[in-house]
């Protein structure tokens, strides 16, 4: 048995494996089939300001080796997490990421003030969802536009920040560089890049959104690129997510830089997938002598 | 609500009709537990998404269940691929089923690949249940003798006539509730026909179930693709067809 814990900014980790954001709810569902705590932890559906519907249907579509999704952040708003979901998730013994997103950064930051005084563990700014017409991608595609959110979230919480970066953008070094400067304590990615579907019997794009984010296996060689260059060009610890869909695909994208790894759209298809990783990789350090899987971290070492 | 994932041994396969299969699948664990209008998650190898199919028969006793679909795209092209003796991986039992108990006397509207879910109801209503059905043609047509093996009474009908009443399903359930009102109308079929029978039943006063269907991911309501807009309380939200549905009182359900 390898010590499989880790530390991101400061904050303990049984083991590196935490459920992506919106592909988990608020976890009561997958508590049917498993015990939350097994998980390293669980980042929550994003949630805003206030309660959100949502982008009509289809929000999904299957993709070669992934999916799009659109569902444009549907949550109950972050008083209701605060009064019925934080203290359901407070005793399932894993260590809780509050994912936060809005339409403005002021509502960014008036989401992260509320959770200052709970039990969360850690804080996810989400600037990069590709599904809301304002707010998300829009602060996430430019550096001005996330030093500029991150600056204001920043002031108004003390927890642990991690800010969700972007993939659909020329530079993510830069923005990961602009958001590191702003006193991010560490960064999430990627996020979904955008893409598109049409069905060609009705020449419509299959989302009602027209696009949405894709995921899935397909995008992983995108996000180990992605963690790669961020994780060497910024100080504060990064949190590595893309298609990863085993413990192997975990352990390369450590490898890549991340100190821990988010999984997300694999568990669509296998729903003990979380628990299925974290046992692969409690293997994968016996068969390969490693005591602790946080000695793996960055460990690529480059042509 | 409880639902496992596993493989499961198909024990047996038909073919109903042109690209529709019906497999049996031994799964104690969610056979036991599963109810009419219930749904399960299916793999289709190599397709990152499961296929969401509708539970049409479900053997307790024997631990079995018995799902009915049709072949959309390559997803479901996949599944059909599967013969007896095979795996197959399934997701369930999920969502919630029809509510049953409380009703004496039922009418079933099916249109085409909707008629499935219809089977476990006409078993719980016996001879009490009328089960409309509705099919392309003659060739399309499926679960009729099932239907009849409750005792129910089925009414078929056929787009172009070749096999019973020519004719869409709305207008035998027009007949059938100026002949005597049930007391509950369920349906499943291709939303224009919901809408319609919805409509009726509304028009006659006689309350309506109705099983919708989205494209769908995780299938138990964590990830909130399968939306569906619903009016509860006066205010209208998105309810996801997995976990608030599939099927739905139709006076939540706005067109």
């Amino acid at each position: 048995m390898a010590d499989l814990s880790v530390k991101v900014a400061g904050v303990d980790f049984k083991n590196p494996v935490i459920v992506a954001s919106g592909t988990f709810g608020y976890g009561r569902e997958y508590e049917e089939l498993f015990p939350l705590s097994v998980l390293g932890g669980i980042s929550t559906k994003g949630t805003t300001g206030q309660r959100r519907t949502g982008n009509p249907s289809p929000r999904i579509a299957e993709t070669p080796s992934g999916i799009l999704n659109s569902v444009g952040l549907q949550n109950p708003g972050i008083d209701y997490f605060i009064a019925n979901e934080l203290p359901y998730l407070k005793e399932k013994n894993t260590t809780i990421v509050a994912n936060i997103a809005g339409s403005t950064p002021e509502e960014c930051a008036e989401v992260a003030a509320k959770l200052d005084g709970t039990d969360v563990d850690m804080i996810e700014l989400n600037i990069s969802c590709p599904n809301v017409k304002q707010g998300g991608a829009a602060f996430g595609t430019s550096c001005q536009g996330a030093s500029g959110v991150t600056k204001i979230v920043r002031a108004a919480t003390k927890k642990p920040l991690m800010v969700k970066l972007s993939p659909n953008v020329t530079n993510i070094v830069e923005i990961a560089k602009a958001v590191e400067a702003e006193g991010a304590d560490a960064l999430s990615l990627i996020n979904t890049l955008l893409g598109m579907r049409i069905d060609i019997k009705t020449r419509r794009p299959i989302l009602k959104n027209n696009v949405g984010g894709l995921s899935g296996p397909c995008v992983f060689p995108v996000a180990v690129r992605m963690v790669w260059q961020v994780a060497n060009a910024v100080g504060i610890d990064v949190v590595g997510m893309g298609g990863i869909s085993s413990a192997e695909d975990a352990v390369e994208m450590m490898m890549a830089g991340a100190k821990a790894v988010q999984i997300g759209t694999v568990l669509f298809n296998n729903p003990y997938a979380a628990v299925e990783i974290v046992d692969g990789m409690n293997r994968w350090c016996d068969e390969n002598n490693i005591k602790s899987i946080s000695e793996i971290s960055g460990t690529v070492e480059k042509w | 609500m409880k639902y496992t994932q596993g493989k499961y041994p198909i024990v047996k396969k038909k073919t109903l009709a042109k690209e529709i299969y019906d497999l049996e699948i031994l799964c104690p664990d969610i056979a036991s537990v599963a109810v009419a209008g219930q749904f399960v998650n299916v793999i289709a190898d190599g397709f990152t998404l499961r296929r969401p199919i509708s539970i049409c028969g479900i053997d307790k006793e024997k631990g079995t269940l018995r799902i009915v679909f049709e072949v959309r795209g390559k997803g479901t092209k996949q599944i059909a691929t599967k013969n007896e003796g095979e795996l197959i991986d399934i997701l369930g039992p999920l969502g919630k089923g029809f509510p049953l108990s409380e009703y004496k006397t039922a009418i079933t509207v099916g249109g085409g690949i909707g008629t499935p879910p219809m089977n476990e109801i006409a078993k719980h209503f016996g001879k009490n249940c009328r089960a409309i059905s509705g099919f392309r043609n003659a060739a399309a047509v499926i679960l009729q003798d099932d239907l009849k093996s409750f005792g129910a009474e089925t009414i078929l009908c056929t787009d172009d006539g070749s096999a019973g009443r020519k004719g869409f399903v709305t207008e035998a359930l027009k007949d059938e509730l100026s002949k005597e009102k049930p007391d509950v109308i369920y349906a499943c079929g291709p939303n224009v026909m919901i809408k319609g029978v919805v409509d009726l039943a509304k028009e006659a006063g006689v309350p309506c179930f109705i099983s919708l269907e989205e494209r769908m991911g995780c299938g138990i309501g964590a990830c909130l693709v399968c939306a569906c807009r619903t009016v509860k309380n006066g205010e209208e939200y998105y309810a996801h067809v997995c976990k608030d549905g599939p099927v739905f009182n139709s006076e939540e359900v706005i067109f």
